[in-house]
Protein backbone atom coordinates (compact mmCIF):
# COMPACT_ATOMS: atom_id res chain seq x y z
CA UNK A 1 0.00 0.00 0.00
CA UNK A 2 2.65 2.60 0.75
CA UNK A 3 4.57 1.46 -2.20
CA UNK A 4 1.26 2.10 -4.02
CA UNK A 5 1.15 5.33 -2.80
CA UNK A 6 4.73 6.65 -3.47
CA UNK A 7 4.62 5.37 -6.92
CA UNK A 8 1.69 7.68 -7.65
CA UNK A 9 2.49 10.47 -5.79
CA UNK A 10 6.10 9.82 -7.96
CA UNK A 11 3.89 11.01 -11.16
CA UNK A 12 3.91 15.12 -11.81
CA UNK A 13 0.36 14.51 -12.99
CA UNK A 14 -0.88 13.37 -9.74
CA UNK A 15 0.93 15.46 -7.57
CA UNK A 16 -0.36 18.68 -9.73
CA UNK A 17 -3.78 17.33 -9.59
CA UNK A 18 -3.78 16.88 -5.40
CA UNK A 19 -1.76 20.06 -5.26
CA UNK A 20 -4.49 22.01 -6.99
CA UNK A 21 -7.55 20.19 -5.62
CA UNK A 22 -5.85 21.52 -1.49
CA UNK A 23 -5.35 24.86 -3.74
CA UNK A 24 -8.77 24.95 -4.14
CA UNK A 25 -10.12 23.46 -1.17
CA UNK A 26 -7.89 26.43 0.87
CA UNK A 27 -9.58 29.32 -1.51
CA UNK A 28 -12.76 28.01 -0.59
CA UNK A 29 -11.95 28.09 3.05
CA UNK A 30 -10.87 31.50 2.95
CA UNK A 31 -13.84 32.88 1.04
CA UNK A 32 -16.25 30.91 3.39
CA UNK A 33 -14.18 33.01 6.11
CA UNK A 34 -13.86 36.32 4.49
CA UNK A 35 -17.18 37.43 6.36
CA UNK A 36 -16.04 36.62 10.35
CA UNK A 37 -12.23 37.75 9.41
CA UNK A 38 -12.66 41.12 7.54
CA UNK A 39 -16.25 41.71 8.32
CA UNK A 40 -16.89 42.01 4.25
CA UNK A 41 -18.30 38.91 2.26
CA UNK A 42 -16.97 38.93 -1.00
CA UNK A 43 -20.54 38.86 -3.22
CA UNK A 44 -22.26 36.55 -0.86
CA UNK A 45 -19.63 34.28 -1.05
CA UNK A 46 -19.70 33.97 3.22
CA UNK A 47 -22.56 32.32 3.61
CA UNK A 48 -20.55 29.09 1.80
CA UNK A 49 -20.39 26.25 4.37
CA UNK A 50 -16.35 26.35 4.85
CA UNK A 51 -14.86 22.40 3.26
CA UNK A 52 -14.78 21.78 6.97
CA UNK A 53 -18.00 21.58 8.16
CA UNK A 54 -18.59 19.95 4.45
CA UNK A 55 -16.84 17.02 5.44
CA UNK A 56 -18.37 16.44 8.50
CA UNK A 57 -21.69 16.93 7.01
CA UNK A 58 -20.18 13.79 5.26
CA UNK A 59 -18.90 12.02 8.53
CA UNK A 60 -22.75 12.54 9.16
CA UNK A 61 -23.96 10.95 6.23
CA UNK A 62 -21.58 8.49 5.21
CA UNK A 63 -22.60 5.72 8.01
CA UNK A 64 -26.22 6.04 6.61
CA UNK A 65 -27.04 2.82 4.16
CA UNK A 66 -29.44 5.74 2.50
CA UNK A 67 -26.20 7.37 1.11
CA UNK A 68 -25.16 4.85 -0.35
CA UNK A 69 -27.79 3.13 -1.96
CA UNK A 70 -28.66 6.58 -3.34
CA UNK A 71 -24.97 5.75 -4.75
CA UNK A 72 -26.12 2.19 -6.18
CA UNK A 73 -29.40 3.74 -6.93
CA UNK A 74 -28.15 6.31 -9.65
CA UNK A 75 -25.24 4.47 -10.62
CA UNK A 76 -27.47 1.50 -11.67
CA UNK A 77 -29.78 3.89 -13.50
CA UNK A 78 -26.98 5.61 -15.58
CA UNK A 79 -25.88 2.56 -16.56
CA UNK A 80 -28.54 0.80 -17.71
CA UNK A 81 -29.75 3.78 -19.56
CA UNK A 82 -26.54 4.03 -21.36
CA UNK A 83 -25.75 0.96 -21.91
CA UNK A 84 -29.21 0.61 -23.62
CA UNK A 85 -28.51 3.78 -25.28
CA UNK A 86 -25.18 2.40 -26.62
CA UNK A 87 -26.94 -0.92 -27.88
CA UNK A 88 -29.68 0.78 -29.74
CA UNK A 89 -27.82 3.90 -30.95
CA UNK A 90 -24.65 2.44 -32.15
CA UNK A 91 -26.28 -0.57 -34.99
CA UNK A 92 -29.20 2.47 -35.71
CA UNK A 93 -26.51 4.82 -36.43
CA UNK A 94 -24.31 2.64 -38.58
CA UNK A 95 -27.47 1.52 -40.39
CA UNK A 96 -28.31 5.36 -41.09
CA UNK A 97 -25.16 5.33 -42.23
CA UNK A 98 -24.84 2.65 -44.62
CA UNK A 99 -28.19 2.32 -45.85
CA UNK A 100 -29.93 5.21 -47.67
CA UNK A 101 -32.96 3.20 -47.47
CA UNK A 102 -32.88 2.91 -43.57
CA UNK A 103 -31.93 6.79 -43.66
CA UNK A 104 -34.33 7.54 -45.81
CA UNK A 105 -37.05 6.67 -43.52
CA UNK A 106 -35.91 6.72 -39.84
CA UNK A 107 -33.52 9.83 -40.26
CA UNK A 108 -36.55 12.67 -40.24
CA UNK A 109 -38.28 11.27 -37.44
CA UNK A 110 -35.20 11.18 -35.64
CA UNK A 111 -34.19 14.35 -36.47
CA UNK A 112 -37.88 15.67 -35.21
CA UNK A 113 -37.56 13.88 -31.97
CA UNK A 114 -33.67 15.15 -31.42
CA UNK A 115 -33.91 18.48 -30.65
CA UNK A 116 -36.36 18.07 -27.93
CA UNK A 117 -34.54 17.88 -24.54
CA UNK A 118 -34.59 15.27 -22.56
CA UNK A 119 -35.60 16.86 -19.68
CA UNK A 120 -38.64 17.43 -21.37
CA UNK A 121 -40.09 14.34 -21.70
CA UNK A 122 -39.79 13.59 -18.12
CA UNK A 123 -43.49 14.70 -17.59
CA UNK A 124 -44.63 12.29 -20.31
CA UNK A 125 -42.97 9.19 -19.14
CA UNK A 126 -43.79 9.74 -15.68
CA UNK A 127 -47.75 9.75 -17.25
CA UNK A 128 -46.48 7.04 -19.91
CA UNK A 129 -44.90 4.23 -18.13
CA UNK A 130 -46.35 2.36 -15.29
CA UNK A 131 -43.39 2.63 -12.51
CA UNK A 132 -41.37 5.77 -12.07
CA UNK A 133 -38.61 3.41 -12.04
CA UNK A 134 -38.69 3.20 -15.81
CA UNK A 135 -39.49 6.34 -16.69
CA UNK A 136 -36.39 7.76 -14.74
CA UNK A 137 -34.84 4.84 -16.92
CA UNK A 138 -36.64 5.71 -20.29
CA UNK A 139 -35.23 9.42 -19.83
CA UNK A 140 -31.81 8.38 -19.02
CA UNK A 141 -31.96 6.73 -22.05
CA UNK A 142 -33.01 9.54 -23.88
CA UNK A 143 -30.21 11.19 -23.14
CA UNK A 144 -27.27 9.17 -23.91
CA UNK A 145 -29.27 8.29 -27.21
CA UNK A 146 -29.50 10.99 -29.72
CA UNK A 147 -25.55 12.17 -28.64
CA UNK A 148 -24.72 8.36 -29.82
CA UNK A 149 -26.46 8.09 -32.53
CA UNK A 150 -25.53 11.53 -34.03
CA UNK A 151 -21.66 10.88 -33.06
CA UNK A 152 -21.77 7.45 -34.83
CA UNK A 153 -23.88 8.20 -38.15
CA UNK A 154 -21.40 11.50 -38.23
CA UNK A 155 -18.16 9.57 -37.60
CA UNK A 156 -19.10 6.98 -40.54
CA UNK A 157 -20.13 9.34 -42.98
CA UNK A 158 -17.00 10.95 -42.18
CA UNK A 159 -14.68 8.16 -43.12
CA UNK A 160 -11.92 8.75 -45.43
CA UNK A 161 -13.74 7.87 -49.03
CA UNK A 162 -9.86 6.43 -49.77
CA UNK A 163 -9.78 4.11 -47.15
CA UNK A 164 -13.02 2.57 -48.46
CA UNK A 165 -11.39 2.83 -52.29
CA UNK A 166 -8.66 1.01 -51.14
CA UNK A 167 -10.21 -1.35 -49.01
CA UNK A 168 -12.78 -2.63 -52.57
CA UNK A 169 -9.45 -2.21 -54.92
CA UNK A 170 -8.22 -4.31 -52.93
CA UNK A 171 -10.56 -6.69 -53.17
CA UNK A 172 -12.69 -6.38 -49.72
CA UNK A 173 -16.20 -7.50 -50.20
CA UNK A 174 -19.40 -5.69 -48.22
CA UNK A 175 -18.62 -7.84 -44.90
CA UNK A 176 -15.50 -6.65 -44.94
CA UNK A 177 -15.54 -3.33 -45.72
CA UNK A 178 -18.26 -3.39 -42.67
CA UNK A 179 -16.21 -4.84 -40.10
CA UNK A 180 -12.82 -3.79 -41.06
CA UNK A 181 -13.21 -0.48 -42.46
CA UNK A 182 -16.36 1.53 -41.51
CA UNK A 183 -16.44 -0.24 -37.96
CA UNK A 184 -13.43 0.70 -36.67
CA UNK A 185 -12.79 3.86 -38.34
CA UNK A 186 -16.24 4.67 -36.44
CA UNK A 187 -14.62 3.64 -33.55
CA UNK A 188 -13.00 7.06 -32.24
CA UNK A 189 -16.45 9.02 -32.95
CA UNK A 190 -18.40 6.21 -30.99
CA UNK A 191 -16.18 6.60 -28.31
CA UNK A 192 -16.59 10.75 -28.24
CA UNK A 193 -20.58 9.56 -28.65
CA UNK A 194 -19.85 7.70 -25.35
CA UNK A 195 -18.11 10.49 -23.20
CA UNK A 196 -20.87 13.10 -23.82
CA UNK A 197 -23.77 10.46 -24.06
CA UNK A 198 -22.36 9.59 -20.63
CA UNK A 199 -22.20 13.52 -19.02
CA UNK A 200 -25.98 13.57 -20.77
CA UNK A 201 -26.98 10.37 -18.75
CA UNK A 202 -25.90 12.03 -15.19
CA UNK A 203 -27.41 15.41 -15.86
CA UNK A 204 -30.69 13.62 -16.98
CA UNK A 205 -30.75 11.12 -14.12
CA UNK A 206 -30.08 13.54 -11.30
CA UNK A 207 -32.72 16.27 -13.03
CA UNK A 208 -35.31 12.67 -12.98
CA UNK A 209 -34.62 12.17 -9.13
CA UNK A 210 -35.42 15.55 -8.32
CA UNK A 211 -38.54 15.51 -10.45
CA UNK A 212 -39.92 12.19 -9.86
CA UNK A 213 -39.31 12.01 -6.03
CA UNK A 214 -36.32 9.20 -6.41
CA UNK A 215 -38.60 6.57 -7.79
CA UNK A 216 -38.71 3.25 -5.99
CA UNK A 217 -35.27 2.36 -5.17
CA UNK A 218 -34.12 2.37 -1.61
CA UNK A 219 -32.17 5.69 -1.39
CA UNK A 220 -33.66 7.67 -4.46
CA UNK A 221 -30.36 8.37 -5.64
CA UNK A 222 -27.96 11.24 -5.98
CA UNK A 223 -30.41 13.69 -7.22
CA UNK A 224 -32.52 13.02 -4.82
CA UNK A 225 -30.08 13.12 -1.76
CA UNK A 226 -29.88 16.82 -3.25
CA UNK A 227 -33.23 17.70 -3.43
CA UNK A 228 -34.33 16.39 0.24
CA UNK A 229 -30.87 17.80 1.44
CA UNK A 230 -32.63 20.79 0.08
CA UNK A 231 -36.25 20.21 1.76
CA UNK A 232 -34.42 19.80 4.86
CA UNK A 233 -32.09 22.99 4.93
CA UNK A 234 -28.38 21.13 4.69
CA UNK A 235 -26.47 23.35 2.62
CA UNK A 236 -23.50 21.23 3.57
CA UNK A 237 -25.63 18.56 3.25
CA UNK A 238 -26.33 19.48 -0.55
CA UNK A 239 -22.78 20.33 -1.24
CA UNK A 240 -21.77 16.94 0.09
CA UNK A 241 -24.18 15.57 -2.84
CA UNK A 242 -22.78 17.96 -5.49
CA UNK A 243 -19.42 17.03 -4.81
CA UNK A 244 -20.46 12.76 -4.43
CA UNK A 245 -21.96 13.36 -8.18
CA UNK A 246 -18.48 15.28 -9.18
CA UNK A 247 -17.10 12.25 -8.36
CA UNK A 248 -19.21 9.61 -9.71
CA UNK A 249 -19.12 11.55 -13.27
CA UNK A 250 -15.41 11.41 -12.89
CA UNK A 251 -15.30 8.09 -12.14
CA UNK A 252 -18.19 6.77 -15.33
CA UNK A 253 -15.64 9.05 -17.63
CA UNK A 254 -12.66 7.93 -16.58
CA UNK A 255 -13.78 4.47 -16.98
CA UNK A 256 -15.00 5.10 -20.48
CA UNK A 257 -11.07 6.47 -21.34
CA UNK A 258 -9.83 3.32 -20.39
CA UNK A 259 -12.28 1.17 -22.67
CA UNK A 260 -11.50 3.49 -25.24
CA UNK A 261 -7.54 3.09 -24.79
CA UNK A 262 -7.90 -0.57 -24.44
CA UNK A 263 -10.16 -0.94 -27.87
CA UNK A 264 -8.17 1.87 -29.98
CA UNK A 265 -4.72 0.96 -29.36
CA UNK A 266 -3.78 3.34 -32.51
CA UNK A 267 -5.06 6.01 -30.76
CA UNK A 268 -2.17 7.26 -28.22
CA UNK A 269 -4.22 10.51 -26.99
CA UNK A 270 -7.65 10.26 -26.29
CA UNK B 1 -3.42 -4.75 -79.11
CA UNK B 2 0.08 -6.02 -79.56
CA UNK B 3 1.13 -7.29 -76.43
CA UNK B 4 4.47 -6.17 -75.54
CA UNK B 5 6.49 -9.40 -74.63
CA UNK B 6 9.67 -8.86 -73.76
CA UNK B 7 11.97 -11.51 -71.88
CA UNK B 8 10.05 -10.96 -68.68
CA UNK B 9 6.60 -10.80 -70.18
CA UNK B 10 5.71 -7.43 -68.86
CA UNK B 11 1.91 -6.86 -68.16
CA UNK B 12 0.02 -3.69 -67.85
CA UNK B 13 0.10 -2.08 -71.01
CA UNK B 14 -2.84 0.73 -70.85
CA UNK B 15 -4.25 2.20 -73.81
CA UNK B 16 -6.41 5.30 -73.41
CA UNK B 17 -8.40 6.15 -76.35
CA UNK B 18 -10.49 9.56 -76.61
CA UNK B 19 -11.16 10.09 -72.96
CA UNK B 20 -13.87 12.88 -72.28
CA UNK B 21 -14.83 13.28 -68.90
CA UNK B 22 -18.02 15.69 -68.23
CA UNK B 23 -18.98 16.36 -64.11
CA UNK B 24 -22.34 17.71 -64.01
CA UNK B 25 -22.70 18.04 -60.38
CA UNK B 26 -25.00 21.20 -60.49
CA UNK B 27 -26.24 21.22 -63.65
CA UNK B 28 -23.17 23.08 -64.97
CA UNK B 29 -20.82 21.27 -67.28
CA UNK B 30 -17.57 20.96 -66.53
CA UNK B 31 -15.33 19.42 -68.90
CA UNK B 32 -12.60 18.00 -67.02
CA UNK B 33 -11.37 15.60 -69.71
CA UNK B 34 -11.46 16.31 -73.14
CA UNK B 35 -10.58 13.49 -76.45
CA UNK B 36 -7.84 12.73 -74.47
CA UNK B 37 -5.66 9.66 -75.77
CA UNK B 38 -2.17 7.78 -74.67
CA UNK B 39 -0.65 4.92 -74.64
CA UNK B 40 1.52 3.43 -71.97
CA UNK B 41 3.46 0.18 -72.50
CA UNK B 42 3.94 -3.00 -70.79
CA UNK B 43 6.45 -1.90 -67.49
CA UNK B 44 6.48 1.66 -68.62
CA UNK B 45 6.68 4.41 -65.96
CA UNK B 46 4.78 6.96 -67.53
CA UNK B 47 4.51 10.53 -65.33
CA UNK B 48 1.92 12.92 -66.18
CA UNK B 49 2.73 16.48 -65.48
CA UNK B 50 -0.13 19.64 -65.69
CA UNK B 51 -1.08 22.24 -63.84
CA UNK B 52 -3.31 22.19 -60.76
CA UNK B 53 -7.03 21.25 -60.93
CA UNK B 54 -6.60 20.12 -64.39
CA UNK B 55 -8.44 16.55 -64.67
CA UNK B 56 -5.13 14.56 -64.02
CA UNK B 57 -6.38 13.00 -60.86
CA UNK B 58 -10.39 12.35 -62.95
CA UNK B 59 -7.90 10.13 -65.66
CA UNK B 60 -6.31 8.22 -62.76
CA UNK B 61 -9.81 7.74 -61.15
CA UNK B 62 -11.01 6.42 -64.17
CA UNK B 63 -8.72 3.87 -64.90
CA UNK B 64 -8.78 2.75 -61.15
CA UNK B 65 -12.51 2.46 -61.49
CA UNK B 66 -13.77 4.93 -58.96
CA UNK B 67 -15.09 7.34 -61.44
CA UNK B 68 -16.97 6.68 -65.04
CA UNK B 69 -15.95 8.64 -68.76
CA UNK B 70 -18.35 10.29 -70.34
CA UNK B 71 -16.90 8.86 -73.86
CA UNK B 72 -13.88 7.00 -74.95
CA UNK B 73 -12.19 3.87 -73.68
CA UNK B 74 -9.65 2.57 -71.50
CA UNK B 75 -8.21 -0.85 -72.25
CA UNK B 76 -5.46 -2.64 -69.80
CA UNK B 77 -3.42 -5.22 -71.87
CA UNK B 78 -5.96 -5.41 -74.77
CA UNK B 79 -8.78 -5.57 -72.36
CA UNK B 80 -11.72 -3.16 -72.27
CA UNK B 81 -11.88 -1.52 -68.51
CA UNK B 82 -14.22 1.22 -69.50
CA UNK B 83 -16.02 2.40 -72.79
CA UNK B 84 -18.79 3.04 -74.01
CA UNK B 85 -20.92 -0.26 -73.08
CA UNK B 86 -19.60 0.01 -69.82
CA UNK B 87 -18.65 4.08 -68.47
CA UNK B 88 -16.92 2.90 -65.03
CA UNK B 89 -14.51 0.27 -64.84
CA UNK B 90 -14.73 -2.49 -62.07
CA UNK B 91 -11.82 -1.92 -59.17
CA UNK B 92 -9.32 -4.53 -59.27
CA UNK B 93 -6.14 -5.44 -57.30
CA UNK B 94 -4.58 -5.61 -60.96
CA UNK B 95 -4.71 -1.29 -60.77
CA UNK B 96 -3.69 -0.49 -57.21
CA UNK B 97 -3.61 3.49 -56.13
CA UNK B 98 -1.35 5.17 -53.64
CA UNK B 99 -3.23 8.02 -52.70
CA UNK B 100 -2.50 11.87 -52.77
CA UNK B 101 -2.96 12.18 -48.47
CA UNK B 102 -1.84 8.43 -47.40
CA UNK B 103 -5.07 6.02 -47.00
CA UNK B 104 -3.04 3.32 -44.83
CA UNK B 105 -5.80 2.54 -42.16
CA UNK B 106 -4.87 3.98 -39.31
CA UNK B 107 -6.59 1.55 -36.85
CA UNK B 108 -4.00 -1.00 -38.63
CA UNK B 109 -0.29 -1.63 -38.03
CA UNK B 110 1.85 -1.24 -40.95
CA UNK B 111 2.37 -5.63 -41.25
CA UNK B 112 -1.74 -5.74 -41.02
CA UNK B 113 -1.96 -2.82 -43.70
CA UNK B 114 0.08 -4.92 -45.83
CA UNK B 115 -1.82 -8.52 -45.02
CA UNK B 116 -5.15 -6.40 -45.95
CA UNK B 117 -5.20 -7.52 -49.47
CA UNK B 118 -4.53 -11.07 -49.49
CA UNK B 119 -6.34 -11.81 -46.91
CA UNK B 120 -9.66 -10.28 -47.96
CA UNK B 121 -8.94 -11.94 -51.16
CA UNK B 122 -8.25 -15.11 -49.84
CA UNK B 123 -5.30 -15.72 -51.45
CA UNK B 124 -3.70 -16.23 -48.43
CA UNK B 125 -4.17 -17.38 -44.77
CA UNK B 126 -4.04 -14.52 -42.52
CA UNK B 127 -1.37 -16.16 -41.09
CA UNK B 128 0.92 -16.08 -44.18
CA UNK B 129 -0.80 -12.98 -45.36
CA UNK B 130 0.92 -11.57 -42.02
CA UNK B 131 4.16 -13.25 -42.55
CA UNK B 132 4.80 -12.30 -46.49
CA UNK B 133 3.98 -8.52 -45.59
CA UNK B 134 6.56 -8.41 -42.70
CA UNK B 135 8.85 -10.20 -44.97
CA UNK B 136 8.22 -7.91 -48.25
CA UNK B 137 8.42 -4.51 -45.38
CA UNK B 138 11.09 -5.53 -44.22
CA UNK B 139 12.66 -5.75 -47.89
CA UNK B 140 11.49 -1.96 -48.00
CA UNK B 141 13.76 -1.41 -45.18
CA UNK B 142 10.57 -1.29 -42.80
CA UNK B 143 11.68 -4.59 -41.00
CA UNK B 144 11.56 -2.51 -37.72
CA UNK B 145 8.05 -0.91 -38.16
CA UNK B 146 5.95 -3.99 -38.73
CA UNK B 147 4.40 -3.34 -35.56
CA UNK B 148 3.98 0.33 -35.35
CA UNK B 149 0.96 2.03 -36.51
CA UNK B 150 1.04 4.42 -39.45
CA UNK B 151 0.23 7.79 -37.00
CA UNK B 152 3.92 6.25 -35.49
CA UNK B 153 6.14 6.71 -38.06
CA UNK B 154 6.99 8.84 -40.53
CA UNK B 155 5.04 10.34 -43.56
CA UNK B 156 8.12 8.96 -45.64
CA UNK B 157 8.07 5.21 -44.36
CA UNK B 158 3.92 5.57 -44.28
CA UNK B 159 4.14 6.04 -47.89
CA UNK B 160 6.89 3.20 -48.54
CA UNK B 161 4.39 1.39 -46.93
CA UNK B 162 1.38 1.87 -48.88
CA UNK B 163 3.03 0.95 -52.32
CA UNK B 164 4.32 -2.42 -50.40
CA UNK B 165 0.90 -2.51 -49.44
CA UNK B 166 -0.33 -2.18 -53.29
CA UNK B 167 2.65 -4.39 -54.72
CA UNK B 168 1.52 -7.58 -52.30
CA UNK B 169 -1.01 -7.77 -54.32
CA UNK B 170 0.78 -7.93 -57.56
CA UNK B 171 -1.05 -5.40 -59.87
CA UNK B 172 -0.13 -4.76 -63.43
CA UNK B 173 -0.43 -1.07 -62.81
CA UNK B 174 0.61 1.10 -59.93
CA UNK B 175 -1.48 4.22 -60.26
CA UNK B 176 0.09 6.95 -57.96
CA UNK B 177 -1.13 10.28 -57.41
CA UNK B 178 1.34 13.13 -56.11
CA UNK B 179 2.52 10.32 -53.23
CA UNK B 180 5.05 12.86 -52.12
CA UNK B 181 3.63 15.75 -52.29
CA UNK B 182 3.87 17.37 -48.83
CA UNK B 183 7.13 15.80 -48.37
CA UNK B 184 11.32 17.97 -47.94
CA UNK B 185 13.23 17.42 -50.49
CA UNK B 186 16.08 15.37 -48.26
CA UNK B 187 13.05 12.96 -47.75
CA UNK B 188 11.90 13.03 -51.38
CA UNK B 189 15.20 11.82 -52.66
CA UNK B 190 14.85 8.64 -50.60
CA UNK B 191 11.44 7.68 -51.68
CA UNK B 192 12.12 8.25 -55.51
CA UNK B 193 15.52 5.87 -54.72
CA UNK B 194 13.34 3.43 -52.83
CA UNK B 195 10.46 3.69 -56.03
CA UNK B 196 13.37 3.42 -58.64
CA UNK B 197 14.63 0.42 -56.61
CA UNK B 198 11.15 -1.50 -56.48
CA UNK B 199 10.33 -0.74 -59.87
CA UNK B 200 13.83 -2.43 -61.24
CA UNK B 201 12.83 -5.13 -59.07
CA UNK B 202 9.50 -6.00 -59.90
CA UNK B 203 8.69 -4.03 -63.36
CA UNK B 204 5.35 -2.98 -62.63
CA UNK B 205 3.72 -0.23 -64.47
CA UNK B 206 3.80 2.85 -62.97
CA UNK B 207 1.20 5.95 -63.85
CA UNK B 208 2.87 8.82 -61.52
CA UNK B 209 1.01 12.16 -61.65
CA UNK B 210 3.58 15.01 -60.10
CA UNK B 211 3.96 18.56 -60.16
CA UNK B 212 7.25 18.51 -60.02
CA UNK B 213 8.67 18.45 -63.10
CA UNK B 214 12.44 16.93 -62.03
CA UNK B 215 11.09 14.32 -60.05
CA UNK B 216 9.11 13.43 -63.39
CA UNK B 217 12.59 13.29 -65.32
CA UNK B 218 13.91 11.38 -62.69
CA UNK B 219 11.83 8.50 -62.71
CA UNK B 220 9.98 8.26 -65.57
CA UNK B 221 10.44 6.42 -68.97
CA UNK B 222 8.23 9.25 -71.03
CA UNK B 223 6.30 12.59 -69.63
CA UNK B 224 3.33 13.22 -70.62
CA UNK B 225 2.45 17.23 -70.32
CA UNK B 226 -1.00 17.60 -70.19
CA UNK B 227 -3.08 20.71 -70.62
CA UNK B 228 -4.67 22.97 -68.45
CA UNK B 229 -8.77 22.02 -67.83
CA UNK B 230 -9.68 20.14 -69.92
CA UNK B 231 -7.27 17.66 -70.09
CA UNK B 232 -5.88 16.96 -72.78
CA UNK B 233 -2.27 15.43 -73.98
CA UNK B 234 -0.21 18.37 -74.90
CA UNK B 235 3.20 17.14 -75.17
CA UNK B 236 5.11 14.05 -74.64
CA UNK B 237 8.51 14.25 -73.37
CA UNK B 238 10.89 10.59 -73.99
CA UNK B 239 13.74 10.06 -71.06
CA UNK B 240 15.84 8.39 -72.57
CA UNK B 241 18.59 8.64 -69.49
CA UNK B 242 19.22 4.75 -68.78
CA UNK B 243 18.23 3.13 -65.44
CA UNK B 244 19.50 2.44 -62.77
CA UNK B 245 19.48 5.98 -62.29
CA UNK B 246 20.97 7.59 -59.03
CA UNK B 247 20.30 10.58 -57.85
CA UNK B 248 23.55 11.97 -59.71
CA UNK B 249 21.70 11.68 -63.07
CA UNK B 250 20.26 14.49 -61.36
CA UNK B 251 23.15 16.96 -62.06
CA UNK B 252 23.84 15.70 -65.94
CA UNK B 253 23.89 17.98 -69.06
CA UNK B 254 21.10 15.84 -70.05
CA UNK B 255 18.80 16.23 -67.52
CA UNK B 256 19.18 20.06 -67.54
CA UNK B 257 18.13 19.99 -71.30
CA UNK B 258 14.64 18.06 -70.54
CA UNK B 259 13.79 19.59 -67.60
CA UNK B 260 13.98 22.65 -69.70
CA UNK B 261 12.12 21.22 -72.73
CA UNK B 262 9.56 20.28 -70.01
CA UNK B 263 9.47 23.41 -67.87
CA UNK B 264 8.67 25.25 -70.81
CA UNK B 265 5.59 23.52 -71.78
CA UNK B 266 4.44 23.34 -68.14
CA UNK B 267 5.30 27.01 -67.98
CA UNK B 268 2.60 27.53 -70.78
CA UNK B 269 -0.03 25.69 -69.16
CA UNK B 270 0.17 27.05 -65.87
CA UNK B 271 0.26 30.31 -67.32
CA UNK B 272 -3.42 29.96 -69.10
CA UNK B 273 -4.30 28.09 -65.99
CA UNK B 274 -3.63 31.32 -63.94
CA UNK B 275 -5.35 33.53 -66.30
CA UNK B 276 -8.24 30.97 -66.69
CA UNK B 277 -8.57 31.20 -62.92
CA UNK B 278 -7.85 35.27 -62.93
CA UNK B 279 -11.42 35.13 -65.17
CA UNK B 280 -13.12 33.08 -63.34
CA UNK B 281 -12.60 35.23 -59.82
CA UNK B 282 -13.79 38.16 -61.67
Amino acid sequence: MMNYLQALFSNTTTRRGFGAIIIFLFIWHIGSQLDEWTGYDLLGIGLVPPPVDVFTAFLGVMPKTGYWMSWVASFSRVITGFLVAMLVGIPFGLLLAVNRYFRGVFFPPFEILRPIPPLAWVPASLIFWPTNEMSIAFVTFLGAFFTIVINVLGGARNIDISYLRAAQSMGASQFDLFWKIVLPGTLPSIFTGAAVGMGITWEVVLAAEMISGGGTQGGGGLGFFIWSSYMGGSLEQIIVGMISIGIAGYLSSSAIRKIGFHFMPWRRLF
Amino acid sequence: MAKNTSKTEKKGALSIKNVTKIYDPTGVNVMAVDNCSMEIAAGEVCMIVGPSGCGKTTLLNAIAGFHSITEGSIHLDGELLCGPERPKAEQSAERMVVFQHGALFPWKTLQENVAYGPTVQKALSPSQAMEKGGQMLAEAGLGNFIKKFPGEVSSGMARRAEIVRALINNPKVLLLDEPYRAMDALTKQIMHESLLETYDRTGVTIFFITHDLEEAIFLGDKVHIVTTRPCQLKKTVEVKIPRPRSYETQSSEKFRKLLVEVNDAVHEEAVKAFKAGEREMA
